[in-house]
């Protein structure tokens, strides 16, 4: 019997990563010295499940280090071992582990073996210290592992109840398993065994005593034989007198590699330790970039609400047919000369328009309601964090409050792949740069513990995140003074308050003092930005010094659907994106100042905003010389507005977005295609591109 | 409106032991240009197109072919024939293009189809490399169908992304 495993892969690979995730949080809401029983458990049987489905599947270095983790946890649970902050840390530690060796898997790589040892190492190491202090019988085999290649004998004495077989359990699997982990020689007892006759098939009749000769575990043989535990009379003992030997390379049980323990220093319990407290990008390995994900988990509601609709939609559907159906009746009806038909048929296009708006209604609440399929709650995101916020702080010696709102925020899966990224950078930040240390923020007057606010919510069609933090804020002579250096802006420059902090995202641009391992590098904030764009969105910062600064970003919901504005230019319509337009107006000649002779500004209330002409953009001639009364769209582009001069406003509306690269190549000025009502194809307008282009034009002149 | 084929003609003498390939032929001018039937995946007539800013004067725009975004070139004006005005004739050529590593779909604007002929391999000639309008890598051969000199285009070069972009890339300096 062969069944193809690798079908069950992806949902083992789905279900272990959550699992990773809940031991991941529950592990942070662990109190320290108290250890509730309760989230041991729950982090136990998450432990627990991928260590069977690794088993299941064959990942053995997956399932053999976990259950060192699970039994690190079940003495916590039992409480024959203290929750100590080391240990926490060190089962943190574990999960990164873990997570590595997962994705080793699922993309086929290879894990960091030296990264592997080292936690073994560490996880062994808290395993022993505790067992020196208890009993010796558990320690003994522990510590004898550590010490490569040497074998021990154990003998073990199986003696299964007869029902064994009822609960599905085959003593053969067992022994497969066994085999894997040393030399099995198995002796067979047959004393309990009946008469032919007197033979019941599904009984077991027969009893074992195994020697196993391998560096094994005491509680690697327990595992085993952990399903029939309360099935059979087990004993494990150590064959005292069998003589340590060599054992082939063939034995390779991922303890061999860990270096003998007394090299492993425990680290002192204030984890200023950098190895205890790994932080994932540090890691060595960088994973691989994990191939897109095919499959999404959708909540059976949201299906039966798509179920709804498209009874719905069927239900109209037999309306308007009935109605098409009676019109035609009645258009006979009205061919032979009756005078009642006249009545019938406004009473028929009465239900008809009535179909029709039901339809439409119908369309939309359907378009809702698929793409909330592809709606995921942020918190998918924002549960990264905590962890975050917990290794950043207690590496850099802060104090930080994590307070999260709005987890339930739904947003489009793919936005929800592409901001995790961004976001993490701009909680690090926050921590590294924002948020002081404690001695400062006392002296400062505040409490000596910062908050880190992570907000989300829905805004007219875009979710807002906001990051806030109540630390030193940003320091906007220091910023000014960096842009200068670095010639992003010149001295003569009047920038308002809000224009220097906004600086922070320009390219190249960093103030730390000291590049640390946790930012500062100067690539972070404008690949925030580009990344966030890249979205569809827009990040600002705010910021008062000594108070603190608030990051908010704004996303649209969907990267297939967007709002927007239809424009006609030389005879076109575009489509310009919602999100990108400040506002709309009629140019006033008088607000219009030519610069240079040839480039155009428009005085805005008290702005000078360039101004660019959409047709000399898209190489039309313009035959335009006076604007006024000319309709100008003001749109954002990396921060400040430009107007853009289109020919007609048009309404209003949702299209959905197609792809130009599919069947042509890009193009510079737009960010793709939609189909409009009647069919024809328009285009979609990327500012940023076409302030691009308008600046290569200009430069040619 | 869509223009139907002509029967396959069937007068041309067939060799069981050599590969014949089925040519779709059309008219630009005078001249008769063939592509491989297998490529051809509809023919259309002529219908408004929504212009792309800034592209390159041989590509008249993009239309909705049942909600894909398809790209429309006029292949006068690839090739620097003098070009015509449209009629009911002018069709497009709906044409599935490999390279790049991915299938495009891109529409060619012709002046008319013309006959779908069976040609064997060895019947294709090298085309002299001389006085042509046209690339020569752009052609795959010419064949000879009753007394007609008909060339065959190899579409996958004609229409290559490389040559989009170059054109693109000039055509943005030109303005």
């Amino acid at each position: 019997m062969s069944i193809d495993m690798s079908q069950f892969h992806e949902a083992f690979f789905e279900e272990s990563f959550e699992g990773l995730e809940i031991m991941e949080s529950e592990l942070l809401t662990l109190d320290v010295g108290e250890g509730d029983v309760e989230i041991i458990n729950t982090i136990f049987r998450a432990a627990h499940s991928i260590k069977g489905g690794a088993g299941t599947f064959g990942f053995m270095n997956v399932s053999e280090f976990t259950h060192v983790m699970e039994t690190l946890l079940d003495e916590m649970r039992d409480g024959s071992r203290d929750v100590t902050q080391y240990a926490v840390d060190s089962l943190l530690g574990s999960i990164d582990v873990l997570r590595a060796m997962l994705e080793a898997a699922r993309d086929n790589g290879d894990v960091d073996e030296g990264m592997v040892a080292e936690r073994y190492a560490i996880l062994n190491n808290i395993l022993n210290k505790g067992d020196e202090a208890a009993s010796n019988s558990e320690a003994e085999p522990v510590g004898a592992a550590v010490t490569p290649g040497i074998a021990q004998v154990w003998q073990i004495s199986f003696i299964p109840h007869t029902d064994l077989l009822m609960a599905g359990n085959d003593p053969v699997r067992m022994f497969r398993a066994l085999s894997e982990l040393g030399e099995v020689q198995a002796t067979v007892d047959l004393a309990k065994l009946l008469p032919f006759n007197e033979l019941v098939p599904e009984d077991l009749y027969l009893c074992w005593t195994v020697t196993l000769a391998g560096d094994t575990l005491k509680a690697d043989i327990e595992e085993v034989f952990e399903w029939v535990e309360d099935d059979c009379d087990l004993s494990i003992t150590l064959l005292d007198d069998a003589e340590p030997r060599e054992l082939g390379s063939d034995n390779d049980s991922p303890v061999v590699s860990t270096p003998p323990q007394e090299e492993i220093t425990p680290p002192p319990a204030s984890l200023k330790a950098e190895s205890t407290v790994p932080v994932m990008e540090n890691s060595p390995t960088k994973p691989k970039k994990p191939t897109e994900a095919a499959s999404i988990r959708v909540g059976i509601d949201k299906v039966d609400e798509i179920i709804n609709l498209v009874g719905e939609l069927v239900i109209t559907q037999s309306m308007l047919d009935q109605a098409g159906d009676d019109l035609e009746a009645n258009a006979e009806l009205s061919a032979s000369g009756d005078s009642a038909s006249q009545k019938i048929n406004a009473d028929i296009l009465l239900r008809l328009s009535k179909g029709l708006a039901q339809l439409e209604r119908n369309t939309r609440e359907l378009q809702d309601g698929v793409m909330r399929i592809r709606m995921l709650p942020i918190s998918f995101v924002f549960s990264r964090m905590p962890r975050l916020v917990h290794d950043l702080s207690s590496k850099l010696d802060k104090k930080i409050e994590l307070v999260v709102h709005g987890e339930e925020t739904e947003l489009d899966k793919t936005v929800m792949e592409n901001i995790g990224d961004p976001l993490v950078h701009l909680v690090r930040n926050a921590l590294d740069h924002g948020v002081e240390i404690p001695e400062v923020r006392l002296a400062a007057g505040k409490p000596e513990t910062g908050i880190l606010n992570l907000n989300a919510y829905h805004q007219g069609g875009n979710v807002i995140i906001e990051i806030k933090d109540d630390g030193a804020g940003i320091n906007k002579k220091k910023v000014l003074a960096k842009a200068i250096e670095k010639g992003i802006v010149s001295s003569h420059d009047k920038l308002s308050d809000d224009e220097v902090n906004n600086l922070i995202f320009a390219p190249g641009f960093s103030t730390a003092d000291v590049v640390s391992d946790v930012s500062g590098r100067g690539v972070g904030m404008d690949v925030v930005k580009t990344s966030i764009n890249k979205l569809g969105g827009r990040v600002v910062v705010q910021s008062e010094e000594g108070k603190g600064s608030v990051f908010t970003i704004r996303l649209p919901l969907t990267l297939a659907i967007l709002d927007g504005q239809l424009v006609t230019v030389g005879g076109e319509s575009y489509v310009v994106p919602l999100i990108a337009i400040i506002e709309s107006l009629q140019v006033d000649r008088a607000q219009i100042n030519q610069v240079a002779g040839k480039a155009e500004v428009y005085k805005l209330r008290d702005e000078y905003i360039p101004i660019i002409r959409a047709r000399s953009v898209f190489g039309l001639d313009d035959g335009v010389d006076d604007l006024h009364e000319s309709l100008m769209v003001i749109v954002e582009v990396d921060g400040a507005p430009v107007g853009i001069i289109v020919d007609e406003l048009q309404g209003q509306q949702q299209v959905v977005i197609k792809s130009l690269e599919t069947n042509y190549r890009k193009v510079e000025t737009m960010s793709g295609a939609t189909i409009l009502g009647d069919g024809t194809v328009a285009l979609i307008w990327d500012v940023n591109g076409m302030v691009g282009v308008h600046k290569k034009k200009s430069h040619k002149n | 409106m869509s223009t139907s084929l002509e029967p396959v003609s069937d007068d041309i003498e067939t060799n069981d032991n050599i590969h014949q390939n089925q040519y779709l032929t059309f008219l630009l001018g005078d001249e008769e240009y063939g592509v491989d039937i297998l490529r051809v995946q509809e023919i259309r007539g002529w219908d408004s197109v929504t212009t792309i800013p800034n592209a390159p004067a041989f590509i008249k725009g993009v239309i909705n072919l049942r909600g894909t975004i398809v790209s429309i070139l006029d292949l006068r004006e690839r090739f620097g024939i003098e070009s015509v005005e449209y009629n009911e004739l002018t069709v497009v050529v709906v044409l599935r293009v490999k390279g790049d590593g991915k299938d495009r779909i891109m529409g060619v604007v012709v002046d008319a189809v013309s006959e779908v002929y069976h040609i064997a391999e060895n019947e294709l000639k090298d085309p002299p490399d001389l006085g042509y309008a046209i690339n020569m890598d752009y052609m795959k051969g010419m064949a000879t169908v009753d007394e007609k000199m008909i060339s065959i285009l190899d579409i996958d070069q004609l229409m290559s992304l490389r040559d989009l972009d170059q054109a693109t890339e000039s055509g943005e300096q030109l303005a």
